[in-house]
């Protein structure tokens, strides 16, 4: 067994918040779901604007905690060195817990702000601000007093930093509505669609290079090429979002060129990871965490790539826009390229936390879990994007009206509250597993 | 390649990318005074605009296509329904459903907010939008 460095269970904790989040999201996501099919559900108590925006708070608070966690794991191992305190790491962990609860549990009493995605308070706001910069802080002096410093780490902090810098926007909010929605995406799609995939592509190369045993001036060779696609095209590609919200036609031009390629980085994420499993110099044994990590760059392929791609071209946006089409994409983009590299992250970390790695013997649940969760999010894009067609051809061809359409689509949200049931199984194994299953065979080991 | 020109591939690829995309942006800002009516931005607007954010307007309805998809688009309802349907809808919601009996909470509207939520709509509806939505529907 490699040595751990005592500092890396500072991201034990964080690691279980996400998941207490994210078993909260997704019984959000049923209820707002099932809302589509049985509107009187819970209204007035959670309206859908309000179980919507716990949903995909949720969503965010879980990850960000998830990427931090990952972070702190990562960092000793790659700068050779401790976390520079565990103490602050621990203070940023109950701060950022308590600020997100009290933001999860305000909503329900209608404590928010309005801008979509950006409804925390501004304290919340400035709370969250105040956390990152802690974890920040914490980050550059580990690098600092570390032994080494990595292109793998750099590349980490470049996404942190920049998802500071970028959310500095959400405080900014201008009466012209235009001007507002302008801004509010260099939050929104400079996260998703720019910063948090250097977070992510960094986490894939670690994971590829303990998983495989591969040469990391390969693999970090292989990052920079991710991380350059993703600027390269997802800088300008924020224009596919300046279509239609008051900005100038030019766009159109600037925007379908650079986001038409925007599928670059994860096709070069599938092209990393098949690469270097199938270069291997050893068999891991968490075959789990090896599925993950496929498993993010495959379903980020898809879920970003295709399905970003699908609606991406101004000529097909034009009827696309604002429809199920777009909820399709979010869902499987989201899920696959930022969900699945977190829980790849903590497959692969907490076995290591607990020593228990070298016993792993089987992990039936766990690949249960993967499969589960996988395919019932194809089928809910999938779901979706039927939804989303619909839609287009009746409300935007032929011009009927929108709860007429609505009244068309309710099969495929029929469709879609089943595999969100049926995600909610597989979550429920992966939890089941998270709690019980690497505790078992610690026992064994009596580590 | 080596990591090397990788990493320096990646410095000069970002440093010109956000070059174009601000000179873009200044391009943008030039254009938004015009393209969206600001002179018309009254308080009442501006107010509206507060009103809609006070009840997270956006986690239901779209707004020029942003926003949930539980509920219509309102970037163009003024023009769509008419001024004395979207302030029936503000003042009666929860009362009665819409088609499939989906409900919009009863947010309990002074007359002033309705009134600046409807100059708002107004507003929102000179916007140009480059001819989206498609039709009348939104």
């Amino acid at each position: 067994m490699k040595y751990q460095f005592e500092s890396q269970r500072v991201s034990y904790p964080y690691f279980v918040a996400a998941m207490a989040l994210f078993a909260a999201q997704i019984l959000f996501g049923l209820i707002i779901g099932a809302q589509y099919i049985w509107p009187d559900l819970l209204f007035p108590a959670i309206p859908f604007n309000i179980g919507r925006m716990i949903h995909i708070n949720l969503l965010v608070v879980w990850l960000i905690f998830g990427f931090m966690g990952s972070a702190y794991y990562l960092l000793p191992e790659e700068v050779e060195g401790e976390i520079y305190s565990t103490k602050l790491a621990m203070l940023q962990f109950w701060l950022f817990l308590v600020g997100g609860a009290t933001a999860i549990v305000g909503y329900l009493f209608r404590w928010h702000d309005g801008r979509e995605f950006l409804e925390q308070p501004t304290i919340i706001k400035a709370a969250i601000v105040v956390v990152v910069l802690m974890f920040i802080f914490n980050m550059i002096m580990t690098m600092i007093k570390g032994r080494r410093t990595t292109s793998i780490t750099v590349v980490l902090l470049t996404g942190f930093l920049g998802l500071a810098v970028f959310y500095l926007f959400a405080f900014y909010k201008p009466a012209n509505m235009t001007v507002d929605k302008y801004y509010w995406w260099w939050v929104v799609h400079l996260w998703v669609e720019g910063v948090w995939e250097l977070i992510m592509a960094a986490f894939l190369s670690f994971l590829l290079i303990k998983l495989t045993g591969i040469d990391r001036e390969v693999a970090e060779k292989w990052l920079y090429v991710i991380v350059g696609l993703t600027f390269l095209t997802g800088v300008i590609g924020t224009g596919h979002h300046y279509y239609w919200i008051g900005t100038p036609a030019f766009w159109q031009t600037w925007g379908a060129w650079f986001s038409a390629i925007e599928i670059l980085p994860f096709a070069a994420m599938v092209a990393f990871s098949f690469k270097m499993i199938g270069k291997r110099s050893r068999q891991h044994p968490n075959r789990a965490a090896v599925l993950w990590t496929v498993g993010a760059a495959v379903l980020s392929f898809i879920g970003a790539g295709i399905w970003g791609f699908m609606h991406t071209l101004p000529q097909i946006n034009f009827y696309t826009h604002g429809t199920q089409i777009t909820a399709s994409h979010g869902h499987l983009a989201f899920f696959g390229a930022y969900a699945v590299i977190v829980l790849a992250m903590i497959s692969y970390a907490v076995p290591n936390l607990r020593k228990s790695t070298p016993g792993i013997t089987r992990q039936k649940m766990e690949i249960f879990s993967f499969w589960t969760m996988a395919v019932s999010m194809i089928f809910i894009a999938l779901a979706l994007t039927g939804a989303g067609i619909v839609q287009v051809y009746l409300q935007r061809v032929l011009a009927m009206s929108y709860m007429d359409t609505q009244s068309y689509m309710k099969i495929f949200y029929v469709i879609r509250l089943f595999f969100g049931v049926t995600f909610a199984i597989g979550l429920i194994a992966y939890l089941y597993d998270f709690f019980t299953g690497n505790r078992s065979k610690q026992r064994h080991f009596g580590a | 390649m080596t990591k090397m020109s990788a990493r320096n591939m990646f410095i000069v690829a970002t440093v010109v990318v956000s070059a174009v995309f601000l000179y873009l942006t200044y391009l943008s800002h030039m254009s938004f005074a015009a393209r969206t009516h600001s002179e018309n931005i009254t308080a009442q607007v501006e107010h509206g605009k507060k009103v809609w954010e006070r009840h997270a307007c956006i986690d239901c309805h779209t707004l020029l296509g942003e926003g949930a998809y539980y509920a219509p688009e309102l970037g163009n309802v003024i023009e769509r329904r008419g001024e004395p349907f979207v302030r029936t809808v503000l003042e009666t919601a929860a009362v009665q459903g819409w088609g499939t009996t989906r409900k919009m909470p009863q947010f309990d509207l002074s007359k002033e907010d309705i009134d600046s939520l409807v100059e708002f709509f107004k507003w929102m509806n000179e916007v140009d939008t480059n001819n989206w939505p498609p039709n009348i529907e939104g």
